[in-house]
């Protein structure tokens, strides 16, 4: 009987020679990076070369849109490699481009920015870690997101059935992703997904990993920075909902190729069961793109105000909530399938319940603020400006909420201005408060305060334009996905139009911003905002060195949040 | 503070592994999308595909042994992995969810409309389901009994038996390969097919993906039985066996599931084969 010989165990050695502050070489430390950092860099540079392409996508749209009559659908067709002659193919080109708007925009641009960019540089350093839990995992959860960013691409320049491209929305709906989508174009733009909810998938591992085991001495939960919170319920979220969207497309697979009849009704098969596969990840992913932007408008009010964030406690749980009852939630996507009345009634319930946790943090927000000394930096004036548009959209929610209502405006571009006052509004202008907030932190150099102002009073002016007149033109019965409208409609339309040219300008201000302050940029103090920046970044210098915290912080009990 | 380090965790150099493994997934996708449609290259790329995301997984996890080896693996980093390894299994049994989903769907609701359901299940075009007291039963056998000697294997183990160590993983390797023959003849002489209907589609899609899971759980007690025998592990710290062991009990609880819901209940009262 052998026993099993013990080989020296955990007290083994560290390599303690090498230096730890001593960067790779450009293609070790950019394309084989394990450091949190440097990959946090990486994905805010994808997420903004996405971005531009996403935000130019949009920019097509307004163009088509802002006169009645199909305008330049037909040039786009024949840049694909369509038949710009086949009516139908330019036709199906403007589903093309909606598709690659909204998978670009949630994939691609939101989630890499808020979870994969600001979620890697700050949850470490706000929690006392050296690195992330996972460091080598951290990186394919980068390089899967670019591969199914490529797929998207790819799917793009393919045959779709009734032209080039997947013309599906993107929600992929059956079956119009299955029988009338013939060609390889839908199946990339499925894969494309497959290959970034992997990379989610492990990301969200190595968050919550991180979060619950890497916290430094003395920090509890209840003492965490409410951003890692936030993160730590997005990356809940992500786990237990990216595997269904993974059955989901799976099966629509199969259908596709293999002859199965999930989504087809002549096999017995349901179409409205996708819906409920979909929408039971689709409605956890709308919060896991908007909760980061919570925790990141946290930290600035509670920064800016120079005070605590007011109930502190109930602005963590709120988050809790959220992500709880979101699971619960789903089929308010669906009100005109068909669902039983009873089912609509529950739905409608439970939906305008998490009205009260997000009641909660709006007003604790403004609750912080007041009686605080404001100081009006520009990324609090993000944050004001996040609060403001981010309640307009929660407050069309609760009218969207109810089943009965929602009948008339299911697929108006009512939803249209509603989910982008919550995303195009609120989540990206949480993004650029994060960016201000941090982004002499990450490079080391003082953006402009002015031309920040600036690029936030064009940007919010702009987006206004654009999608306030969308609920108008809701309410009037446009419907949304459409490339042609009738007259009527044009006034508003032409308006939406502008907004996005003024849009479009204030991101020239941002990216004029970005490009002066690399170069020519105050070099950043390690506390540049002050007394009110209180969680351990701050102790760091700007930017911090390669591998912080080599002697782990301990939190004192009167140090908190 | 440059330079010392003066913490448990693991900080790694840089490695081109995920970089090679993401760049070979998406060979393999896109391959599998040509394959899929007939066009040329498709197989030629899956399989490219195929074989970097293999190599990754070869080369990245033997780089995890080596570390272990080398000390890296702290009290601290051992519990990442376990919090890593219970969340990825937490995931995996949202994406089962899926799939129970759907076979729920379509047998609590069949559909009335059309001639090859009838409203009833299982449909009235199948014209006969597998026998559940037959060779699913006798599978369900052999995975509880394999679930046994796993954890007789863990017990040797612990307690610095090698020899017993080793016997335990190949009986339950054996009955691994053994379930997964079983899965395999069952399917050549199914009464029914994939494509055909709700039926088909649901029992496939559930139990062809367990049957995956179920070889790929094969691979990594495998893995563990080559460790095994290059003297790897200790009494103390073996969580590549433990990581193992989890999932091969998370594989065995979802086909209890699958037995008692799909084979049992879903083709109660219809004609057997």
């Amino acid at each position: 009987m052998a026993s099993i010989p013990a080989h020296e165990g955990y007290d083994a050695h560290h390599d303690d020679a090498h230096d730890h502050d001593h960067k790779p070489a450009f293609f070790a430390r950019w394309f084989m990076s394990t450091n949190h950092k440097d990959i946090g860099t990486l994905y805010l540079i994808f997420a903004i070369c996405a971005g531009i392409i996403g935000g130019g996508v949009s920019g097509i749209m307004r163009a088509e849109l802002a006169h009645p009559g199909i305008q330049y659908l037909g040039w786009w067709t024949h840049f694909l490699g369509g038949n710009d002659q086949d009516f139908n193919a330019t036709l199906h080109m403007w589903n093309v481009l909606i598709t690659a708007h909204g998978l670009i925009m949630v994939f691609f641009m939101v989630m890499p920015a808020l979870i994969g960019g600001f979620g890697n540089w700050f949850v470490p350093l706000m929690i006392g870690a050296p690195d992330m839990a996972f460091p080598r995992m951290n990186n394919i959860s980068f390089w899967l997101t670019v591969a199914g960013f490529c797929s998207l691409m790819i799917s793009a320049f393919m045959p779709g059935g009734t032209g080039m491209g997947a013309g599906t929305g993107w929600t992929v709906y059956a079956p119009l992703s299955t029988t009338g989508s013939v060609g390889p174009a839908v199946d990339f733009a499925i894969f494309s997904l497959h290959l970034a909810g992997a990379g989610s998938i492990l990301g969200a591992i190595n968050f919550i990993t991180t979060i619950f085991n890497m916290r430094a001495p003395g920090m509890t939960l209840h003492k965490m920075p409410l951003f890692v919170w936030s993160m730590l319920v997005t990356a809940f979220l992500l786990l237990l909902s990216l595997p269904v969207l993974a059955a989901a497309i799976t099966m629509l697979l199969t259908d596709r190729n293999f002859g199965t009849t999930f989504f087809n009704p002549a096999g017995g098969g349901d179409p409205v069961l996708y819906q409920h596969l979909f929408w039971f990840f689709g409605h956890p992913e709308v919060y896991i793109m908007i909760l980061p932007g919570f925790g990141i408008i946290s930290q600035i009010i509670s920064t800016f105000s120079k005070k605590p964030v007011f109930g502190y406690l109930g602005m963590a749980y709120a988050m809790v909530a959220i992500g709880a009852v979101g699971f619960i939630v789903w089929a308010h996507h669906m009100y005109t399938t068909g669902l039983d009345v009873n089912t609509k009634m529950y739905f409608t319930a439970a939906t305008m319940v998490i009205a009260v946790p997000t009641g909660i943090k709006i007003f604790s927000w403004i609750a912080t603020m007041w009686g605080g000394s404001l100081e009006f930096k520009s990324p609090l004036v993000w944050a004001i400006g996040f609060i403001f548009l981010f309640t307009l959209g929660g407050v069309t929610g609760v009218v969207l909420a109810n089943g009965g209502i929602d009948d008339n405006l299911q697929d108006t571009y009512y939803v249209v201005a509603h989910f982008h006052y919550v995303l195009s509004l609120g989540a990206v202008t949480s993004l650029f408060a994060g960016f201000y907030y941090w982004f002499p932190k990450m490079s080391g150099r003082m953006h402009s305060e002015f031309l920040s102002h600036v690029h936030f009073w064009i940007f919010f002016t702009g987006v206004n334009m654009i999608f306030f007149p969308m609920h108008f033109l809701g309410v009037q019965g446009m419907p949304r996905r459409y490339p042609d409208y009738a007259p009527a409609f044009e006034y508003w339309n032409t308006i939406a139009t502008y907004g996005y040219m003024v849009m479009a300008f204030s991101m020239l201000i941002f990216f004029i911003n970005i490009g002066y302050s690399l170069a020519f940029g105050k070099k950043a103090v390690g506390n540049y905002w002050g007394e009110g920046a209180t969680t351990l970044e701050w102790t760091l210098s700007s930017p911090p060195p390669f591998h912080q915290f080599e002697t782990l912080p301990v939190i004192e009990d009167a140090h908190a949040h | 503070m440059a330079g010392t380090k003066n913490h448990d965790y693991h900080i790694l150099p840089p490695d081109i592994w995920p970089f090679v493994g993401a760049f070979s997934a998406l060979t393999m996708t896109s391959g599998g999308v040509f394959a899929m449609h007939g066009m040329a290259g498709g197989k030629i790329a899956l399989m490219l595909g195929v074989f970097g995301v293999a190599l990754t997984m070869f080369s990245w996890w033997g780089k995890v042994i080596k570390e272990a080896h080398a000390g890296d693996h702290t009290p601290v980093v051992q519990l990442h992995q376990r919090y890593g390894m219970i969340l990825f299994i937490a995931s995996e049994v949202m994406f089962f969810v899926g799939w129970f989903w759907a076979f729920f769907d379509f047998s609590l609701f069949p559909n009335k409309l059309v001639d090859v359901i009838g409203g009833t299940w299982p449909p009235k075009g199948i014209e006969a389901v597998m026998n559940p007291f037959d060779l699913p039963l006798l599978n369900t056998l052999i995975l509880l009994c394999s679930g046994t000697t796993l954890t007789w294997a863990h017990h040797e183990l612990i307690h610095g038996n090698r020899e017993g160590l080793k016997q335990g993983l190949w009986a339950t390797i054996v009955l691994g390969l053994l379930f997964s023959s079983i899965q395999a003849y069952e399917y050549m002489h199914a009464p029914f097919g994939f494509g055909q209907n709700t039926y088909g589609s649901a029992f496939y899609m559930a139990t062809g993906f367990h049957g995956f899971h179920v070889i790929v759980g094969t691979i990594f007690l495998a893995v563990c039985q080559a460790r095994a025998y290059k003297g790897h592990f200790t009494p103390r710290q073996h969580f590549g066996f433990e990581a193992a062991a989890w999932y091969w009990h998370f594989v065995d609880v979802v086909w209890l599931f699958l037995f008692i819901a799909i084979y049992v209940w879903g083709g109660w009262g219809a004609p057997i084969e």
